[in-house]
């Protein structure tokens, strides 16, 4: 009995360890990418060119072209968020009642441009958007008048719908699929019409999933400066541009890690509000 | 974007680092096996992207026996941090102008030994003058490549839109020009075009006057299809825009490719009269190089005429070697785009470093021109 449990606590020792061991991975890449590049920011962001402490960085924020650009990036990010909800939500709806081999080819379809380099992809809709590009060359084939369509802030949303969409669908999806068929016939049965089934059922059931898509689509929009230097000429300034130009041409990290401090801030609060009204889904729904 | 953020954090490990893993541990890797065979030692060089013709570096590691491990950089602010950090120990460098003075006052450089340079008699002395404006002693630094900033114009769009040819920086703002109009994106060089329209130095630091060119700028915002870099020469190619802004060492490129893509319109280079930004590349040797001797012999080499001919060939900007000018047929001698007569530059001037404090000012009115 004694040795049979001395026997069972050995086995158990060594399990824990194994498991310890098999964390190290995390924890360093954890240490190695997270918290010193995170420690790092902090400590740019608070510093000045001297190394002592201020706060100068931070309030940065405030100038009026700062102000502006932040803006710019919210409501920019935040109608391309709005977009990629309404086209993502009825192609959710619309997969989940395909057969399994249609299903898995459609999502297939939106994940293949994935495969290749977003850049990539970006400098493409370059050449189409382009006053002689593509979608102008077939306009003028069919005697229509050429559009001004690059350079725009039309062309920036388009490139965040454009990039950003499959984060949208993808959670959307997932939690559409488990969804059980008779909560909804139950509620047909009940007499709920079918808007009265969407906001009652659908909707909140959902709402997981419509708030990971929303986060995955509203913080890398919020934070892009490639597809506005790409698509809008570098004519217009995102938070993300100031930033790029801080480190990349005024040689500035200070400045640079002080706003990025800044926006960190602006996407923590963004994600809390979510956050509640997630909790509150779900609290009524079951 | 991708190998400029892997710069970027490769410099802010070695800011972080201190220095204090010194050359041996981060140095380049690329030296491989074939020091051990060679007998004359190493030589890591720093240069610009596509900025030499890589037979000139087998034809100097056979020569000389030395290997050479080089590495490209994209823009003088990205080399800048790397040098001064000090974590990997580069023996030549090859910055611009202003960057060269930003480097003496901060002492990064040491003094080259000209008696290993007797090569440097073939540089024209016009550009050793030129560079006292960044090395008044011309002590630190032997001139490569230069060349000037001007407009690039589109001779059949110009055409269609009734518009004569550009010959100054102020026909950018012609309102006839609406979304035809390509600028640089970079701070200084928007800044010069809108500096020299208003009749001021590119290089002053009034915020009067800087002020006044950010309000030219900001009018002439509506009118610019797009602020680009590198992309001003595939755009004119393309029939993109009517203007743009450029360098001259694009010329030679964009003149071939016009010419085999069989275009039914022309490219045209033309130097503002208002003066423009004459810009300088030279080879400079940083303090705590390792192989001093071997930079210099280096930098020697390059200044032969038929090497810096070659290399001429390869890069197409302007070369300042008098000797390699002379082996050019008359033709490319008289090509005004590349070689453009001295009196032609006389209003043109040199960038110098403003020091950090106006480099801040700068950073901030070119901010409030783009988010307006």
């Amino acid at each position: 009995m004694n040795r049979e449990r001395k026997a069972f606590s050995l086995t158990g020792q060594g399990l824990s360890l194994g498991k310890k061991l098999l964390a190290g991975p995390y924890l360093v890449w954890m240490t190695g990418f997270i918290i010193i590049p995170l420690v790092l920011i902090v400590y740019y962001g608070l510093t000045d060119k001297n190394g002592a402490f201020t706060l100068a960085n931070i309030t940065a924020i405030a100038t009026p072209e700062h102000v502006k650009a932040l803006g710019l990036s919210l409501v920019l990010s935040f109608i391309s968020t709005v977009i990629c909800l309404v086209l993502a939500y009825p192609l959710a709806m619309i997969l989940r009642r395909r057969g399994v081999g249609q299903k898995s080819f459609i999502v297939f379809l939106f994940i293949l441009p994935m495969w290749m380099n977003f850049l990539l992809r970006t400098l493409a809709w370059q050449t189409l958007l382009e006053k002689n590009g593509v979608i102008n060359g077939i306009l003028g084939l069919l005697h229509l008048p050429a559009q001004n369509l690059i350079n725009t802030p039309g062309a920036i949303i388009f490139g965040m719908v454009y990039n950003f969409l499959p984060f949208m669908v993808l959670p959307v999806y997932n939690v559409l699929c488990k969804i059980d068929d008779n909560t909804v016939n139950a509620a047909r049965d009940l007499g709920a019409s079918p808007f009265q089934t969407l906001v009652y059922i659908w909707l909140p059931l959902s709402l997981p999933g419509i708030v990971s898509g929303i986060t995955m689509v509203f913080v890398p929009a919020l934070t892009t400066f490639v597809i506005s230097n790409l698509l809008g000429g570098s004519k217009i300034l995102l938070i993300g541009n100031v930033i790029e130009q801080e480190f990349m041409k005024g040689s500035n990290w200070h400045q640079g890690s002080g706003l990025s401090l800044v926006l960190m801030g602006f996407i923590l609060i963004s994600m809390a509000l979510i956050a509640k009204y997630d909790k509150n889904g779900e609290g009524s729904a079951f | 974007m991708k190998k400029k953020m892997l710069v970027l954090s490769i410099a802010a490990a070695a800011a972080f680092a201190l220095g204090g893993c010194g050359g041996s541990g981060t140095a380049p890797e690329s030296s491989g096996g074939g020091s051990g065979d060679k007998d004359g030692g190493e030589l890591y060089v720093f240069n610009w992207g596509e900025y030499i013709d890589e037979d000139v570096i087998t034809q100097f590691e056979e020569e000389t026996g030395i290997t050479v491990v080089y590495d490209p950089f994209e823009t003088n602010e990205e080399m800048y941090p790397i040098i001064e950090a000090g974590a990997v120990t580069y023996d030549v460098v090859c910055p611009s102008d202003y960057m060269i003075q930003k480097m003496l006052e901060n002492d990064l450089l040491a003094e080259i030994n000209f008696d290993n340079v007797p090569n440097v008699d073939q540089i024209d002395p016009d550009y050793m003058k030129m560079s006292q404006a960044f090395d008044p002693e011309n002590k630190y630094s032997v001139p490569y490549c230069w060349g000037t900033v001007g407009i690039l114009y589109n001779t059949k769009r110009l055409e269609e839109l009734g518009v004569e040819p550009p010959t100054r920086w102020a026909d950018l703002w012609d309102e006839r020009l609406s979304g035809e109009i390509l600028m640089q994106d970079s701070v200084r060089d928007a800044f010069m075009v809108a500096l020299k329209k208003e009749g001021f130095s590119m290089n002053t630091s009034d915020e009067g006057e800087l002020q006044q060119a950010k309000q030219a700028l900001i009018d002439q915002k509506p009118l610019v299809q797009a602020y680009v870099i590198d992309q001003v020469r595939d755009k004119m190619i393309g029939g993109e825009a009517a203007v743009g802004v450029i360098y001259s060492g694009e010329m030679l490129y964009i003149q071939e490719e016009v010419a085999s893509l069989g275009l039914d319109y022309t490219l045209e280079y033309v130097l503002p009269e208002e003066g423009t930004n004459l810009w300088l590349d030279s080879w400079v040797i940083p303090k705590n190089a390792a192989n001093k001797e071997n930079a210099e012999k280096w930098i020697n080499f390059l200044c032969r005429p038929e090497i810096a001919k070659a290399n001429f060939e390869y890069i197409t900007y302007p070369t300042p070697n008098k000797g390699a000018f002379e082996l050019l047929d008359k033709e490319m001698q008289e090509n005004q785009a590349v070689f453009p007569e001295r009196e032609a530059l006389w209003n043109s001037e040199v960038f110098s470093y403003l020091g950090d404090e106006t480099d801040a000012i700068y950073n901030r009115l070119w901010k409030e021109v783009k988010s307006n």
